[in-house]
């Protein structure tokens, strides 16, 4: 059988998570369970503590935040992007793969260069911004309490723009050119010919995107830690740097999984979402 | 490529300024690179006076660890394509029953964060001893290659015509021969698209590299990178050299594989 491996490990890296992560949320599972091996069963009380802990509504307020403000920059930047690159020019084949950088670099490597280049005092950022008589003293990009957010977005922005870029203009250039001749023979403007045309057909690839924006945002752990490592005084802190922080800093696995399987919840409430869209944009 | 149109060149003008704002951050970074240590975080808007001591620190303190993620990403590559590639072919090909369900499976692995995942494997890791090894990195860094190989995999060989592959069966070959000798390299470019996220997915990975690696013994670049700010910002020049090097693999795939970067990114989200 051709599917048997590939569904055995799938099973085992995805099915067996799955089913231990319920299992550990109902546990009081943390190191002492690594020499005992004991872990005994607690009912409710990993989700109890975790939902009720006032870091949880201040996480789950930063990960709302943390996704709205990401998705909505990354997906007009990168429709700005795509309706530009869908002019003729040259080089613009070129310019196309070269944005594409961001995305692929890996993320500490980039979150790294962004934590230098946010530094309140010698910042690039902040010598730019004072060098245009923007700001006059330093902004606190990361020791800022509103800041550190706006920051992590913006880093967030950055790596999720080309992706966004890169499939809008695919859909882009599957709206059929006559469409728009025609719309420019009814006397239609650029603004009508996006408005009656582009849009209407771009929908199902908008679905897709956004969707996958909100799957992608809520599992991002890496750019946070590096940029900010979820402060000042948690502001920084999401659900997946909070579930992170609960197994692998306070090795309370129980309440950790607990934690991830909120996510999971969510993630997947999307992904049902997104499956509904997916398989429009199919059968569009 | 197209052959470029004679006007446009004002848009081109636009496009570069766009691109020279969004790749800043990766001048920068090589820029920081090239400047000569010290605890200042400031250096120059240029590297007039190119140094390349952070480089020597990097490669001295950080060589093992380009390598563990080179071993890593291959190893990575050779099991996602090995696993996904017969079971995109059997989902493509034969007519099961459950394809949908399977299929809908692949996709909602795509949706399961990462650190549930690592949450579930730390204790069976711990048992079996896979923390702290290339194999568990392997395994469980393949958990974005193999469902992402399967859906590209699979979207490729539907568009296999069929009599190709039954001309192969008239011949003699059972299903596997079949496979192997005509699916396979017909299906070349797809498995390199696939290969090259695969690849990318595994050396960029920070979350399995944290929570799957407590020693030194076994340590990613990634998470070089990330002890390093801690331990070393003193040699911020370092540390951006680490970065750099970390990031070349991707600049050189994007340069070699345009190509295959593009297909990949488009056929892995909206096919």
């Amino acid at each position: 059988m051709f599917v048997v491996p590939a569904g055995t490990y799938l099973l085992l890296f995805f099915g067996y998570p799955s089913v231990k992560n319920v299992v550990m949320s109902f546990q009081q599972y943390t190191t002492t369970t690594f020499y005992t091996g004991a872990a005994p069963f607690v009912g409710l009380r990993n989700y109890a503590t975790v939902l009720s802990s006032e870091l949880f509504s201040q996480a789950l307020v930063t990960t709302a935040l943390f996704a709205a403000g990401s998705i909505i920059g990354q997906f007009v930047l990168g429709l700005a992007m795509a309706l530009f690159f869908q002019r003729r020019f040259p080089l613009n084949g070129v310019l196309r793969s070269l944005l594409m950088l961001p995305w692929l670099l890996p993320l500490v490597a980039s979150a790294t260069t962004w934590k230098w280049m946010l530094d309140t005092d010698s910042g690039v950022v902040n010598d730019a911004l004072g060098g245009l008589h923007l700001v006059s003293s330093g902004v606190p990009w990361l020791t800022g309490t509103s800041e550190a957010l706006v920051s992590v977005i913006l880093v967030n922005i950055w790596v999720g723009v080309p992706f966004n870029t890169a499939i809008l203009y695919g859909g882009l250039r599957d709206i059929p050119p006559h469409l728009y001749e025609a719309a420019k023979l009814d006397g239609a403007g650029p603004v009508a010919s996006f408005r009656h045309v582009t849009w209407p057909l771009l929908r199902p690839v908008v679905g897709v995107v956004l969707v996958l924006g909100v799957v992608y945002t809520l599992k991002v752990l890496d750019i946070i830690l590096v940029v900010t490592g979820g402060g000042p005084a948690n502001a920084t802190q999401t659900l997946a740097t909070q579930s992170y922080e609960l197994s692998f800093q306070q090795f309370d696995f129980g309440r950790g999984a607990a934690m991830s399987n909120v996510l999971i919840v969510l993630s997947l409430v999307f992904a049902l979402v997104y499956l509904r869209a997916h398989r429009r944009a199919l059968h569009a | 490529m197209k052959r470029a149109p004679s006007r446009g060149w004002p848009s081109t003008i636009i496009g570069v300024l766009l691109l020279a704002v969004m790749l800043f951050p990766v001048y920068w970074m090589v820029n920081a690179s090239l400047q000569p240590a010290g605890n200042t975080l400031r250096g120059g808007w240029f590297p007039l006076h190119p140094d390349f001591s952070g480089y020597a620190t990097a490669l001295r303190d950080q060589g093992t660890n380009l390598v563990t993620s080179l071993v890593v990403a291959l190893g990575s590559v050779a099991l996602s394509l090995g696993l996904a590639a017969p079971a995109a072919y059997a989902l493509a090909h034969f007519p099961l029953r459950g394809t949908d369900l399977v299929l809908f499976g692949v996709l909602v692995t795509q949706m399961v964060p990462g650190i549930a995942v690592a949450n579930a494997l730390y204790g069976s890791y711990n048992d079996l001893g896979l923390l702290n090894s290339h194999l568990g990195l392997i395994l469980a860094d393949s958990t974005a290659g193999v469902p992402f190989a399967i859906l590209v995999l699979r979207s490729f060989m539907r568009s296999i015509p069929k009599e190709i592959i039954e001309a192969a069966r008239v011949d003699g070959a059972g299903n596997w021969r079949a496979f192997r000798s005509v699916v396979l390299p017909v299906s070349a470019n797809a498995l390199i698209t696939a290969g090259v996220f695969t690849f990318l997915f595994t050396w960029s990975d920070f979350l399995f590299a944290l929570t799957l690696t407590t020693t030194e013994t076994v340590r990613p670049i990634t998470l070089g990178i990330y002890e390093y700010i801690g331990a070393h910002t003193n040699r911020w020049n370092a540390v951006m050299a680490t970065s750099v090097l970390a990031s070349a693999p991707a600049a050189v795939l994007l340069a070699v594989a345009q190509r295959y970067v593009a297909t990949g990114t488009t056929s892995g989200a909206v096919r």
